[in-house]
């Protein structure tokens, strides 16, 4: 049966208003409200996709972080197999180094023939994580993926080139694999079948070990953006603003 | 004295009558029982159970408001009067063959006077019976409106009521024309008849003998009537009282039922025919097919696929294939394209349907069970899954953070008072559309700026709310609900206050009947509020506002919870001239945003409910205000108002402007 | 280790892409600070004239027909050597569907720190970054040994790292590229015959706000009027009412118009990162802190649907004078 192992990390949620730390060099985890990084949901997709059509086990992996719990009870009520905790994590993020080499010792026990990944994190400042795992376990890493099926020993996948291009990928396996998006988008979850799942489903926990907080370059500093020049704003009612605007684009000389 | 005869001009030498009549009726009853009996048992058999035998008063009162008297039949004046007309003629020709059974067995008193009064009530129900049949039969064959089912079954059962009528009629007028007796013009009518026998000059005996002809006649029509009731459309009589009978009591229409479970606790989510309650398998057999609720459907007059109509004919259609299938009764409901998943999403919840149904089907309870099953196999459109998400993560549908909930409050001197940390008299919960839309921030703080002025104590609870679910649950998301309701009930126990007040009717409903309260609550509508204050002198117009205005009833104010006066009370007192729409209070169209639909993808559709809405007003004479008293009407009818091109001359107005602009 | 800043060009199908004349603008800063040359990096396959445009000093060029286009396991396996013997100050890596292929491994693999989403170099060689959706901005500093850097566009005008060629070009030989673990089997083109946006002067965007595959038709109206076409993000794409050779952003098209009309689109910096170069961006949005607002000249906070039939009523008349 095939394995696959899928990383699903929480990061901050932009539709708050994000603050720095006193310290000045990380985020203020006071205000701080996680999600489930959009693409590594669409990594679980796929994985759950792949498991409906191939009957593969499901893996998700995932370090804890304060509403890790949900998730991972959500993602067994899309179909996963088997649920990881990544434990001993404080407050702060650890470096994707250190998350990478101990993800890596975990993944190595599991040897799954797929590792899926979301293929970017807005919240790396340090190189994303998917394919550090990769380079450790020595194996390929392709990103961008938007729909993948495995043959043989093989994984037939489509990866986004720049100019909305599309290729068509042969990786061989096990790799791990950046997804973009999955083959049909997240499906939705009732919340009484997740909840249905927080009492059959255990979570196991496995001990992070040599998880480390500090990068392996110096930051100066984390700020907000200086309010940008913010566009100049057009006032008035649909008439009187249409009115404006194509006077501005007549003045362009665009008409 | 003039007396009730039995078997008049009945040969009596082949035996006595007796022997025919009872056995025809006996058999044709025990045929019709067996029948009936085989038919209903199935629902027992393959639906779940449920129990419906308590307050058997008002069970009983029940059926005789609704299948006697009639009352939801009578909403409406052609069709009311033409089936009264029908149907109480031949319970008055049943009670009559009664009491003439009872009149030779028992005790003879058809004589004399009651005789006479007896037979006038038969030769006028006659009389009534004939007019309901001419409506009928013009609105069957002439005017044909698209609300009813054109199908040969309609036409048999005609054809036999009008058969047993005029047997019945035409005997009596023989007879008369025969015996002559004293008392003949107490039957007006058969006396009429009778002088058009008596002109043909033919014989006693042959008028006997035609008399023993269409006496068997009316004898077998009977007989044939009772045997095909089961199969004709005449079963309704049987399944429509039953179906009245066995009416849900113990909830308000306001309060959905809970998802049911089997016996290891695990949810049933329907989806298939043996999942539904047998209750919920009657109300399909109980369908007259009369269309009262398609017409009034809103999802239906949009073009929208949901028909109620056939929605719950669909279930009797699935029995009925079920039968004969292999596969027998564990087949599923939705792959009927009458029961389908369009169909299940199209409908707003708005009880208009279960309003006008003259057997009281219950078509939102099946609708949402059904949806239940769509959201657990994540059967839903990607509108729905983007706001069902947001709800779930930030309480509220617009995917904005919980912090701004409260962002319409700013620049309001004195500030709006926190429930969650001082204790107020009134606790607004003020809702999603309110807080979030930015069309509607405007009226939001509008609304607080006029309580403040009627010197209100009230606060709300900014961040701490969150959206109160009646519509998720509508949608079928009980499990969000349940973490909705969760969340409000915990942020309310830690506030104090007297009363709840809302603006929002989807709010004041599921708090009103939904919510698990520890305590019982006053929860209170925002036109109850106004109205009080304005009735305590705390509101004081001093410019009336002279203008016409009209008044749309919002589906969870009005035909849910039965406030329909206050908010009139309300407009009146500012000084407005209320006109009302052809389609008022229980009758009020539904703007269409309700049941979740707000949260869906629109689809094609050929007039929208708002827009009917908005021509049916600009229709009254010269009206200038269009009244509304829930947040999501107000946004349905700007944006409809628009559509129609009527913003110039219809202006859309909530309660709290029209308190405002009066003050 | 040597002071100098290579660049990791990017190139498809025969083009350079305008992250590398980015990233060659960022390197010469940084190299200027640091006091070394710009590197450029080119693997391909008969592609050595890609050089000729890159205002780099000098450049490395390996061939081989595994490296004809981008694939991560050749790709990797060849800088893994080029840089082991080469030992630079600094690597830019593009931050692009083929720069982030091979950055982190390699930097896994050659432990070199990576600085992820530099937009800018700073006073002094500081690297600025942006993350979370550029809602943060994070400066750091080159760490103590050969430190990759990943760059998204928006700091420099491609033009600042055109110029070239370079003086000097290293023949690079190719370590061995048998038994790759990666190939690319085919490209999937887009529509053929379809317009390419990336040369058109007027844009009309539409994004998810648009809602519905009907409404198109009133962008394209729009477009019609001004002499445009229509373009969009990744939500309308992902529906597929348009084809992807219409996307706009990171993993879509890069464009330049003169005019790019946006419509109903928030302004992930996924997209953003594809317009930048655009010379006026008017926003329509009815959310006033939609992030689009931060990068348009003009903005206007209104419904789409309540304010395109009087734009087009506007535009007509003063088209006909």
């Amino acid at each position: 049966m095939t394995e696959i192992v899928v990383i699903a990390r929480l990061v901050p949620d932009l539709v708050e208003e994000l603050e720095i730390a006193p310290s000045g060099t990380a985020l203020d985890l006071s205000w701080l409200r996680l999600i489930i990084n959009e693409f590594d949901n669409h990594a679980i997709e796929q994985a759950v996709i792949l498991k409906e059509k191939t009957g593969a086990n499901v893996t998700i992996i995932s370090p804890e972080a304060e509403g890790v719990e949900d998730m991972l009870f959500t993602t067994a009520a899309k179909g996963a197999d088997r649920l990881i905790k990544l434990t001993g994590i404080d407050e702060e993020k650890p470096t994707n180094e250190s998350l990478a080499q101990t993800l890596a010792g975990i993944i190595k026990e599991i040897n799954p023939d797929l590792i899926l990944n979301g293929v970017q994190a807005h919240d790396d400042i340090a190189g994303d994580l998917a394919p550090q795992i990769a380079d450790l376990l020595n194996l390929p890493y392709v990103g961008y993926i938007s729909g993948v099926s495995i043959e043989g020993g093989q994984a037939k996948a489509f990866k986004e080139y720049p100019g909305g291009i599309l290729a068509e990928m042969e990786i061989t396996l096990p790799a791990v694999l950046g997804i973009q998006a999955s083959e049909e988008p997240p499906r939705y979850v009732a919340i009484s079948k997740v909840r249905q799942m927080m009492s059959t489903t255990t979570i196991e926990e496995i001990a992070g070990d040599g998880l480390a907080t500090e990068n392996n370059f110096v930051i100066d500093r984390m700020y907000l953006p200086e309010a940008a020049e913010k566009a100049e704003m057009l006032e008035g009612n649909e008439e009187e603003v249409a009115q404006k605007l194509t006077a501005i684009l007549q003045d362009l000389g665009l008409l | 004295m003039p007396e009730q005869v039995e078997y008049w001009g009945i040969p009596h030498q082949w035996g006595s009558p007796n022997i025919l009549v009872y056995s025809v009726m006996f058999l044709a009853g025990a045929i019709l029982i067996f029948r009936f009996f085989l038919q209903a048992r199935i629902w027992w058999k393959v639906g779940r159970s449920e129990a419906r035998w308590n307050k058997l008063h008002l069970r009983i009162w029940n059926v005789i408001k609704y299948a006697i008297v009639q009352t939801r039949v009578l909403r409406q004046k052609y069709p009311g009067i033409m089936h009264v007309a029908l149907a109480w003629s031949f319970f008055i020709f049943f009670l009559g063959t009664a009491l003439a059974t009872i009149n030779v067995w028992f005790i003879k008193f058809l004589v004399g006077p009651v005789f006479s009064i007896y037979k006038l009530t038969l030769d006028v129900f006659t009389i009534v019976f004939i007019v309901g049949a001419a409506l009928a039969i013009i609105r069957r064959y002439v005017s044909k409106p698209d609300r009813l089912t054109y199908q040969p079954k309609f036409t048999w059962t005609l054809v036999l009521l009008v058969l047993i009528v005029l047997g019945g009629i035409t005997t009596e007028s023989l007879r008369l024309a025969v015996e002559k007796p004293i008392n003949m013009l107490w039957s007006p009518l058969g006396w009429t008849l009778a002088q058009i026998w008596i002109a043909t000059g033919a014989s006693d005996t042959v008028l006997i003998n035609t008399h023993l002809g269409i006496w068997l006649i009316h004898l077998f029509s009977a007989g044939i009537t009772i045997i095909t009731l089961p199969v004709g459309s005449l079963l309704h009589v049987l399944t429509g009282p039953m179906n009245i009978f066995f009416a849900e009591l113990d909830r308000p229409i306001g309060t959905l039922p809970p998802t049911p479970a089997n016996q290891e606790g695990v949810p049933i989510y329907v989806s298939k025919l043996n999942e539904l309650t047998w209750k919920q398998i009657l109300n399909g057999e109980a369908c007259t097919e009369c269309g009262r609720c398609q017409d009034a459907c809103p999802a239906y007059g949009a073009g929208y696929p949901l028909n109620p109509k056939e929605m719950i004919l669909g279930i009797s259609e699935v029995l009925k294939d079920a039968k004969s299938s292999p596969k027998g009764y564990d087949v599923s409901l939705l792959e009927n394209s009458k029961l389908s998943t369009e169909v299940l999403w199209s409908c707003t919840t708005c009880a208009a349907c279960i309003t006008e149904c003259p057997v009281l089907i219950e078509h939102i309870d099946t609708i949402v069970e059904l949806r239940r099953h769509l959201v657990i196999e994540g059967m839903i459109d990607a509108e729905l899954q983007d706001a069902l998400t947001n709800l779930g993560r930030y309480g509220n549908s617009f995917g904005q953070s919980p912090r701004k909930r409260a962002q319409w409050t700013e620049g309001i001197d004195p500030p709006v008072k926190d429930a969650t940390r001082e204790s107020v008299e009134y606790l607004w919960f003020v809702g999603d559309y309110a807080s979030y839309n930015p069309s509607l921030s405007e009226l939001t703080a509008k609304t607080a700026m006029v309580l403040q002025k009627a010197g209100v104590d009230f606060g709300v609870m900014f961040k701490g709310e969150n959206h109160a679910g009646n519509d998720v649950r509508r949608v079928g998301e009980e499990g969000l609900f349940e973490m909705l309701a969760e969340k409000n009930i915990k942020a309310l126990e830690r506030c104090q206050y007297q009363a709840i007040i809302t603006t929002d009717p989807h709010t004041y409903n599921t708090l009103l009947n939904e919510y698990p309260f520890a305590e019982p609550q006053t929860i209170l509508h925002y036109s109850e509020l106004l109205l009080m204050l304005i009735k305590e002198g705390k509101l004081k117009f001093t410019n009336p506002l002279n203008v016409r205005a009209t008044y749309h009833d919002p589906c969870y104010l009005g035909r849910y919870n039965g406030i329909y006066d206050a908010p009139r009370q309300v407009i009146k007192a500012t000084g407005c001239d209320l006109v009302e729409m052809p389609r008022s209070r229980d009758l009020a169209l539904c703007c269409g945003a309700g049941g979740g639909r707000i949260w869906m993808e629109e689809g094609k559709v050929n007039e929208r409910p708002s827009e009917s809405r908005i021509h049916e007003a600009a229709a009254l004479d010269s009206v200038d205000y269009f009244v509304i008293s829930c947040p999501k009407d107000y946004t349905m009818y700007q944006d409809a108002v628009k559509t129609t091109g009527h913003e110039n001359d219809l202006y859309i107005k909530d309660l709290i402007d029209l308190v405002a602009e009066a003050l | 280790m040597t002071q100098d800043i290579f660049v990791v060009i990017e190139h498809i199908q025969g083009q350079v892409s305008d992250i590398s004349y980015i990233m060659i603008a960022a390197a010469r800063e940084l190299a200027q600070a640091q006091g070394g040359n710009v590197v450029g990096i080119i693997l391909g396959s008969g592609a050595e004239n890609l050089k000729d445009s890159l205002a780099a000093d000098q450049v490395i060029y390996c061939d081989h027909p595994a490296l004809a286009e981008f694939s991560s396991d050749a790709c990797k396996r060849t800088l893994l050597s080029i840089f082991t013997e080469h030992d630079p100050r600094a690597i830019f890596f593009g931050n692009t569907t083929i720069g982030s292929d091979i950055c982190s491994s390699i930097a896994t693999h050659g432990s070199y720190p990576v600085i992820n989403s530099c937009i800018r170099i700073a006073e002094g060689g500081a690297i600025t970054s942006q993350i979370c959706g550029g809602k943060i901005m994070v400066d750091s500093q080159l760490a103590d040994k050969t430190t990759i850097l990943t760059m998204i566009p928006g700091g420099y005008k491609p033009e600042q790292g055109q110029g070239g060629p370079p003086t000097e070009t290293i023949n690079f030989s190719p370590p061995d590229l048998e038994n790759l673990k990666v190939k690319l089997v085919q490209f999937i083109e887009p529509v053929p015959g379809d317009v390419d946006i990336a040369q058109e002067k007027i844009l009309v965007a539409i994004g998810r706000g648009i809602q519905t595959e009907d409404n198109i038709e009133l962008a394209e109206e729009l477009a019609a009027l001004l002499g445009g076409t229509v373009c969009a993000s990744r939500p309308v794409i992902d529906q597929g009412w348009l084809p992807t050779s219409r996307l706009v952003g990171k993993s879509g098209k890069s464009v330049k118009p003169d005019l790019y009309l946006s419509l109903g689109i928030s302004g992930a910096t996924e997209h953003l990162e594809g317009i930048l170069e655009s010379k006026t961006i008017v926003a329509i949005n009815s959310d006033p802190d939609a992030p689009i607002f931060d990068v348009a000249k003009y903005g206007i906070e209104v419904d789409l649907f309540d304010f395109i039939d009087p734009l087009l009523e506007q535009l007509e008349s003063a088209k006909n004078g």
